[in-house]
């Protein structure tokens, strides 16, 4: 129990009041960076660095990722109330999200997603107090194979699972594989399809088209339609907050099984938007009735914010470890190590003891401290809906180019985002779904990256994807989600029907 | 000429230079452009001077870290070239500024832009796995008797990472497939987990993973050993490697560290950074910095710049078209 002690000894360090004070304004930091689409994580705590050079390194530390901490928290606001990711990983808490705040349900989304990011939270700390060591040789254990199988099967459960029809599914992926061949490529060193245009080199900013795909097309479709929001000011007490973690015990399952996703994907780097995926659609092929999801069914909210944070949580694992930032604002909190001299790596456990378990004993606090402040906030961001459209509108669009233009401070940025807008509505409009496109666009590049790599290391032989344990089960596991249509065809054939006997959710 | 006159005239020059630096100041604040991601070695330096400058004062703006590190660090480039004439803007530049435009067409010259400084020079050191060959010869004798091409892991295609493995196989005749990562942090840990046998790092790069005995420093491909003789790790130093040449393996590397401003700059403004990134490198953080990351000290500026940058270029130039990687 030489953790439990040394986790004491962390708290022990945080619990004075300035600590505390910093830690209150970071989560209000990071909540309103949150809240604004494209501003996110990343850039506010980009943004914030500089000035915790003169503090000491665990203030600063507890801080910034308060900071994270709120954004993550945030993320969930905007998408459940506009249809707008605030967060990559906030895609997949739309689906349901904002048709229950259709429903005058808002209220409700809302405590559910910061329940539920909170208790994926809560499982990733756990588990980094107590397997921190086996956790990174695990992450150790990855390499090219074993990240491209990962991928594939994201890529897979989402074909295999999604409930659009798959020829759709397949068309969208592809679009965003395509566009996510836009730039320089690494493992050629050539440029593709920039066309001569300086522009272009940077390729297409993932973000960027998650605003315009869902925030831009979103204002499109509803001015169309109605010209005002849909979602009525729901009336929110503690009877709301009180209902949901009722009824969450009905849903551990669902629970459990996205913190595990989660935590397993957050020491890959880029899991927290796979997770989230992942965790929406393994809920809802397990459900007993899957027709319900993307209608406003709770555990819709449920199992991607657990996963979401789960591995939001897990990716600082990696980075304090093994100097891998597992996400964009792991990347920069790395940055801001170095700053102070602290060097992540093997030996920051053993040498800057006070450091570490100071800051996962800030993920404890950051945790309880923002999951109440969220809470007591809810009504003042529900009551967002009761604005006229017509002035929050505006505002929204407005929101949407700041963002947009801050990821890369490009004009042209803001061009893009709208054109993703036109062609969001578009696929509204034809029934295309927009996640398995995003998916594509974050993950393509990386998988391509990994592919090659295997490739080149394996000497062109696809047998490497079975060549161990690990990577073998992954890739196999992913090509039986791919065919989990015909498969189940099959097994419901010979009488072993799935849908019969619901295991245990 | 006698030396009164000579110390009259250097006074003179000094007086005349230092209206100058007053002369002209940022107004906004200034941005020091990465060409690389987040935590890499240009990344870490920017930070270290975005620290040094503010906690020595050294300037009344703030410094912002803008990280442009998109298609291989050329999003850094094109933005320093669409700036001119914008003087609260610092690229951090490294080899790329050759190489890039040769591999990838990208339609970019050094000569377009402002130098500022030289600030140092990085040392690249080949490693290989603390489970795998312990010198040089063993290492190049189990790479030519493996059946299967030993991996080598780097940081992008056709760049410094693979150059240098193009001339390793050259000089030592073992074959490697060269593995292309997006970092030198990514590279350290895919030898850390034996994805790859060996990688060819900078030291920052693989520093922590050393001082925890996971990888080995075979050789660093410099004509002489590194100074620093501070134990990194329990027993050795960074000057207990031998260079490569002593090894029997003689290629040689150094890259450049330097700050450039957009093009079309006074001389004022130019004057202005000249003197600011002198004393960073009088400072605490920045002597500090290059000892731990093992870099090799240099301050080059004006002329001597120049010059430098024309024969670097010629070098890398060379090296490039002898590897084959430059595009037709």
């Amino acid at each position: 129990m030489e953790a439990l002690g040394l986790l004491l000894h962390g708290f022990a360090v945080l619990l004075t009041w300035k600590t505390l004070v910093l830690m209150m304004v970071g989560l209000v930091l990071g909540i309103f960076v949150g809240v604004l689409p494209g501003l996110g994580g990343p850039n506010g705590v980009a943004i914030l660095l500089p000035l915790t050079f003169t503090m000491d390194p665990t203030s600063a530390i507890v801080m910034l990722s308060c900071i994270y901490w709120g954004a993550l928290f945030g993320g969930a606001i905007t998408s459940i109330l506009f249809n707008i990711p605030g967060e990559a990983w906030s895609v997949a808490t739309t689906f349901d999200g904002y048709p229950m705040a259709q429903q005058g349900r808002a209220a409700e989304a809302l405590t559910a997603a910061f329940t539920s990011s909170f208790i994926g939270s809560l499982v990733a700390v756990l588990l980094i107090t107590f397997l921190a060591p086996m956790i990174s040789s695990f992450a150790l254990k990855f390499g090219p194979p074993e990240f491209f199988a990962v991928y594939l099967l994201t890529f897979c459960s989402f074909v295999g699972l999604g409930r659009e029809a798959r020829h759709k599914t397949v068309i969208s992926m592809s679009l965003g594989l395509l566009l996510a061949g836009v730039g320089m490529d690494t493992v050629s060193g050539q440029l593709r399809m920039t066309f001569g245009s300086s522009e272009l080199l940077r390729g297409i900013n993932f973000l960027v088209a998650v605003i315009g795909l869902f925030g831009i097309s979103e204002i499109l479709l509803t001015m169309e339609e109605r010209l005002a929001l849909r979602g009525h000011a729901a009336s929110i007490s503690l009877r709301v907050v009180l209902g949901v973690w009722k009824d969450l015990p009905k849903y551990w399952v669902t629970l459990f099984r996205s913190s595990f996703i989660g935590c397993w994907l957050g020491i890959t780097p880029g899991g927290a938007i796979a997770a989230s995926f992942m965790g929406y659609n393994l809920a809802k092929r397990f459900s007993k009735d899957p027709e319900s999801f993307g209608k406003g069914r709770i555990e819709g909210v449920f199992a991607p914010e657990t996963a979401a944070h789960a591995s939001g949580t897990s990716a600082l694992l990696p980075m304090l470890a093994l100097g891998i930032p597992g996400s964009g604002t792991a990347a920069i909190l790395l940055g801001g190590l170095m700053v102070w001299g602290l060097n992540p790596g093997p030996l920051l456990f053993v040498e800057h003891k006070d450091f570490v378990w100071g800051l996962i004993a800030s993920m404890y606090l950051g945790n309880v401290v923002g999951l109440v402040l969220v809470l007591t906030t809810v009504p003042v961001f529900a009551s967002i809906l009761r604005v006229p459209f017509a002035a929050v509108a505006p505002m929204i669009v407005v929101s949407c180019a700041i963002g947009a233009y801050a990821i890369q401070n490009a004009m042209f940025d803001i061009w893009l985002m709208l054109g993703f807008g036109v062609v969001g509505y578009v696929f509204k409009k034809i029934g295309i779904p927009l996640a398995p496109f995003t998916l594509a666009l974050v993950l393509g590049n990386r998988a391509e990256d990994a592919f090659r790599l295997s490739m080149i290391g394996s000497g062109g032989d696809l047998k490497v994807f079975w060549s161990n344990g690990l990577v073998g089960s992954i890739t196999t596991l992913a090509i039986v989600l791919l065919f989990w249509p015909l498969i189940d065809g099959l097994l419901a054939r010979v009488g072993w029907t799935q849908r019969a006997k619901p295991a245990a959710g | 000429m006698g030396h009164r006159t000579r110390a009259a005239i250097t006074l003179a020059a000094a007086l005349c230079a230092t209206p100058a630096f007053a002369g002209w100041e940022p107004t906004k604040p200034v941005e020091i452009v990465v060409a690389a991601g987040a935590g890499g070695a240009s990344d870490q330096m920017a930070r270290m001077m975005q620290a040094a400058i503010q906690k020595n004062n050294l300037m009344k703006q703030p410094m912002v870290v803008s990280l442009k590190g998109g298609a291989s660090g050329a999003e850094a480039l094109m933005y320093m070239k669409s700036s001119e004439g914008d003087p609260n803007k610092v690229l951090i530049a490294y080899s790329l500024i050759y190489m890039l435009p040769l591999s990838a067409k990208i339609p970019f010259n050094w000569r377009e832009l402002t130098p500022v400084s030289v600030i140092a020079l990085d040392q690249f050191v080949l490693w290989d796995n603390s489970a795998g060959p312990k010198t040089v010869k063993d290492f190049v004798a189990a790479a030519k008797a493996a059946s299967a091409p030993f991996k080598m892991g780097g940081t992008g295609s056709k760049r410094e990472d693979h150059v240098l493995t193009v001339f390793l196989e050259q000089k030592t005749g073992a074959k490697f497939s060269y593995l292309p990562y997006k970092s030198g942090g990514e590279a350290a840990t895919q030898l850390v987990g034996n994805h790859t046998e060996s990688n060819v790092n900078n030291p920052s790069e693989n520093l922590e993973v050393w001082r925890a005995g996971q990888v080995r420093p075979l050789c660093v491909f410099d004509k002489e050993r590194i100074a620093y003789t501070t134990k990194v790790t329990d027993t050795q130093s960074w000057a207990d490697i031998p260079t490569c040449k002593e090894e029997g393996v003689d290629v040689q590397y150094l890259m450049l560290r330097a700050m450039f401003l957009p093009g079309k700059v006074t001389p004022e403004q130019q004057a202005f950074y000249v003197d600011l990134f002198q004393k960073v490198t009088q400072t605490a953080e920045y002597k500090d910095y290059m000892e731990k990351q093992a870099l090799k000290p240099i301050f080059l500026t004006g002329k001597d710049m120049v010059q430098f940058l024309e024969e670097d270029d010629a070098v890398n130039k060379s090296l490039m078209t002898e590897a084959g990687f430059v595009a037709k």
